[in-house]
C-alpha cells in the first residue's frame, strides 16, 4: 500500500481534462487505486467518482494505491499530477 | 415510387440517398430475463460498440474540429469504461434478473441525479454527458442507429422533422446534397440556411420523415417544391437533365457576376445580400452582390451559453465590413425574442411572442446588450460603409430613443480616444404596418427605410408566419401590402432619402417587376437569388413597370396582381 498527499494548485481543479488524465493514468495499473477528498473516497479508475468530488483549486487531496504495481501506479500518477501543472 | 409536394425552399436539383436525421424510438420495458450470464454478454457487447462507435466519432473530431473541441468525448469514453457504473449495471443483471436496458437505465439516472444536484454549474452539464453517452449504449441494446450528421462520409440529403440552426452547423457541405423536411415554409431558418448554404431543399412535406427510409434513392427538386422517393431510372435521368440544364443556365447568370444592375432602360437598383455571418461573405462576393442590404446580427448570439463580447462582435463587425471592400453593409442591430430565443437571457415566455418583448423593445429596457452592440459597431466603422438600422420600430420616440443611446456611445467612444467614421447612415427596418402609414414623418429624421416584407406580411395580415393553417394569407402580391411598401418608398422619396428592401419578396421572380416600377432603390435578398435577378431586371423596361405597378395597386386580389405581372413580363 502506497499513499501520497497533493495540493490541486490548477485553477480550474480536477475537472473534465485533469480528471480524464488521472483515470487515464490510473487504468493503466492494476493495483486499487483511490482518491480522498474532505473525508471522501473514490475510485480513481472512475471518472464518475472524480468528477463527483469537485475537487477545487487548493484542494488537499490524498491518492492511495494498493497491489502489486501499487508504487508504480503512485509514481505514474505523481508525474501525471505535476507535468499538467495540476498539483503539487 | 413515391411523390410529396413541399414548398420550394431553395433551388437546384439534388439526387442522392437519403439520411434520416430523426431520433429512433430509445423506449423498452422492464422485463426479467432467465440468462443472466447470457445479458451480461449483450450489455457488455452493446459497450463496446458504443466505445468503437466514440472512438470513430472522436478521431474525427480531432481532425475536424482539433484536440480541444475532440477531448469531450475522450470523457465519454472514460464514462462507458467506468467500473462505478458497469459493476452496479452487471450486479443488478445477475442479482435482479432483469433485462440490461432497464439496468442501465436505472444506475444512470442515479449519477445523472448525482450530478444534476450539484451547486456548480459545470457539474450540472456532466449529467448531460452521461445522458448522451447511455444513450448511445441503450440504442446498442435496442439494436437502433443513432443519428449523427458529422459522421456521413458519402452524399445525402437529409431527411428530417425541421432542422436549426446548430443542426444545420454540423452538416458537412461536402457530403450533405441537399434536405427536405416536414414542417416550414420559405422563410424558416432551415429555408434561410439552405439558401446561404447553396444547397436545394424542400421543406413543409409534412410527411418525409414517414415516407422516407434511410437509404431510399431521393430526388429533391428545389425548383418547383417536389421529392420524389425511389424514383424511377426514366425520371432519374429526367432529372439529371433538368439538373444540367439548371447548371448550364447558373453559368449564363454568372456572366453577369461583375455587372451593374440595370433595367433595359438603364434605371439602376442595388442588388443587395442577406447575411447571417461573415462566412456567408464568400457567397455574396461570388454572387455579385453590391452591398450587405441585412446582417443579421443575432446570430452572432445564438448557440452559446453567454451574450458575445463588446470585442468579439467588433471582429465580426469589421470582417464584415472589410469583405465587402467600401460596399455598403446595413447592419441590423439585435432582432432577439419571436421566433428567436436566447436561454441564457431568461425571457419569460409570452402568448403571443411576435407581437411581444423582441428586437428594439428590449435593446431599449436592456440597455446593456444594446449599448455593447452600438459600442462594437460604431468601433467597426471605420473599416467600411456600414449603415445601422433599427427593427421592429413602431414609433418615433422609439427611433429617437435608439438614435439617442446610439450618439451617446458615440461621443463616450471619442472621448476615450477610439476612431468612428464621421457619416454613418440610420436608417430602420418598416416591418410594422403603423411605421408605413407614418413613412412621410419618419422619412425626416430616418436616413433610409428597408421594408422586412416576411414580418409586414404576417403583421398586416394579422397572420402568424408559422402557423400552417394561416399561411395562404402570407400574400406578398396583395394590392394592400403593395400600397404599404409604394408608401414607403414615395415617402423616402420625397424627403431625398431612399427604400431597400430586405424580406424574401426582394428576390421574388413575380415581386421584382412591381418593386422596380414602384421605384424601390435596393434590393437585398439571398446571395444565390441575385444573379437570376439581375438576370431578370437586364430584360426589364422601369417605365413599363411603373406603368404595371400603377394599375396592380388598385387591383383588388392577390391573383389578379399575379395574372397582370405574368401578363406584363411575358
Amino acid at each position: 500500500m502506497a499513499e501520497k498527499q497533493f495540493k490541486v494548485i490548477a485553477e480550474t481543479g480536477i475537472h473534465a481534462r485533469p480528471a480524464t488524465l488521472l483515470v487515464q493514468t490510473a487504468s493503466r495499473f492494476d493495483s486499487e487505486i483511490t482518491l480522498e477528498y474532505k473525508g471522501k473516497t473514490v475510485n480513481l479508475k472512475s471518472i464518475m467518482g472524480v468528477m463527483s468530488l469537485g475537487v477545487g483549486q487548493g484542494a488537499d487531496i490524498k491518492i492511495a494505491a494498493a497491489g502489486n504495481d501499487a508504487d508504480d501506479a503512485l509514481n505514474a500518477l505523481e508525474e501525471t499530477l505535476k507535468k499538467e501543472g495540476l498539483a503539487e | 415510387m413515391t411523390f410529396l409536394q413541399g414548398i420550394a425552399a431553395s433551388n437546384g436539383i439534388a439526387i442522392a440517398k437519403a439520411y434520416r436525421l430523426v431520433e429512433p424510438n430509445l423506449s423498452f420495458e422492464k422485463a426479467t430475463i432467465d440468462d443472466a450470464a447470457a445479458e451480461v454478454a449483450r450489455f457488455r457487447q452493446a459497450m463496446e460498440k458504443s466505445k468503437s462507435e466514440l472512438e470513430a466519432i472522436r478521431d474525427r473530431a480531432k481532425v475536424d474540429l482539433g484536440a480541444d473541441k475532440a477531448a469531450i468525448f475522450e470523457a465519454h469514453l472514460l464514462v462507458l469504461s467506468d467500473p462505478e457504473l458497469n459493476a452496479p449495471i452487471e450486479d443488478k443483471i445477475q442479482s435482479e434478473k432483469i433485462n440490461a436496458e432497464f439496468a442501465l437505465k436505472e444506475t444512470a439516472d442515479m449519477f445523472v441525479m448525482m450530478f444534476e444536484q450539484m451547486d456548480n454549474d459545470y457539474m450540472k452539464e456532466r449529467a448531460a454527458d452521461i445522458r448522451d453517452v447511455t444513450k448511445r449504449v441503450l440504442a446498442h441494446l435496442l439494436g437502433v442507429q443513432l443519428v449523427n450528421p458529422s459522421m456521413i462520409a458519402e452524399e445525402v440529403i437529409i431527411i428530417a422533422e425541421d432542422l436549426t440552426p446548430s443542426d444545420t452547423a454540423q452538416l458537412n457541405r461536402q457530403f450533405v446534397k441537399g434536405f427536405t423536411t416536414n414542417i416550414g415554409g420559405r422563410t424558416s431558418h432551415s429555408a434561410i440556411m439552405a439558401r446561404s448554404m447553396e444547397i436545394p431543399a424542400v421543406v413543409g412535406t409534412k410527411s418525409a420523415t414517414n415516407d422516407i427510409n434511410n437509404g431510399d434513392l431521393v430526388i429533391v427538386d428545389g425548383l418547383k417544391g417536389e421529392v420524389h422517393i425511389n424514383p424511377t431510372p426514366e425520371l432519374v435521368s429526367e432529372y439529371r437533365k433538368v439538373h444540367e440544364d439548371y447548371e448550364k443556365q447558373k453559368a449564363e447568370w454568372a456572366k453577369l457576376v461583375n455587372e451593374k444592375t440595370l433595367s433595359a432602360d438603364n434605371h439602376h437598383v442595388e442588388l443587395a445580400a442577406n447575411i447571417g455571418t461573415p462566412k456567408d461573405l464568400k457567397g455574396v462576393v461570388e454572387n455579385g452582390g453590391e452591398g450587405v442590404g441585412l446582417y443579421r446580427t443575432e446570430f452572432l448570439y445564438m448557440g452559446r451559453d453567454q451574450l458575445p463580447t463588446e470585442d468579439e462582435q467588433f471582429e465580426s463587425y469589421k470582417a464584415v465590413l472589410e469583405g465587402m471592400s467600401g460596399k455598403p453593409v446595413v447592419v441590423r442591430t439585435l432582432d432577439i425574442g419571436g421566433d428567436k430565443e436566447l436561454p441564457y437571457l431568461d425571457l419569460p415566455k409570452e402568448m403571443n411572442p411576435f407581437l411581444g418583448f423582441r428586437a428594439i423593445r428590449l435593446c431599449l429596457e436592456e440597455q446593456g446588450i444594446f449599448r455593447t452592440q452600438l459600442r462594437a459597431l460604431l468601433r467597426a466603422s471605420i473599416y467600411g460603409n456600414l449603415k445601422i438600422m433599427f427593427p421592429m420600430i413602431a414609433t418615433l420616440d422609439e427611433f429617437r430613443a435608439a438614435k439617442a443611446i446610439l450618439e451617446e456611445e458615440k461621443q463616450k467612444l471619442l472621448s476615450e480616444g477610439q476612431k468612428v467614421a464621421d457619416q454613418i447612415q440610420l436608417g430602420i427596418m418598416v416591418e410594422i404596418p403603423s411605421t408605413a402609414i407614418l413613412a412621410d414623418q419618419f422619412a425626416k429624421e430616418v436616413d433610409f427605410f428597408s421594408i422586412g416584407t416576411n414580418d409586414l406580411i404576417q403583421y398586416t395580415m394579422a397572420a402568424d408566419r408559422m402557423n400552417q393553417r394561416v399561411s395562404y394569407l402570407y400574400q406578398p402580391y396583395s394590392p394592400s401590402i403593395l400600397r404599404l411598401v409604394k408608401m414607403v418608398i414615395d415617402a423616402s422619396h420625397a424627403e431625398g432619402k431612399w427604400t431597400g428592401m430586405c424580406g424574401e419578396m426582394a428576390g421574388d421572380e413575380t415581386a421584382i417587376p412591381v418593386l422596380l416600377g414602384l421605384g424601390l432603390d435596393e434590393f437585398s435578398m439571398s446571395a444565390t437569388s441575385i444573379l437570376k435577378a439581375r438576370s431578370q431586371i437586364k430584360n426589364l423596361k422601369k417605365a413599363d413597370m411603373e406603368k404595371l405597378a400603377s394599375e396592380v395597386l388598385n387591383m383588388q386580389t392577390t391573383d389578379q396582381v399575379i395574372a397582370a405581372v405574368n401578363a406584363a413580363t411575358m
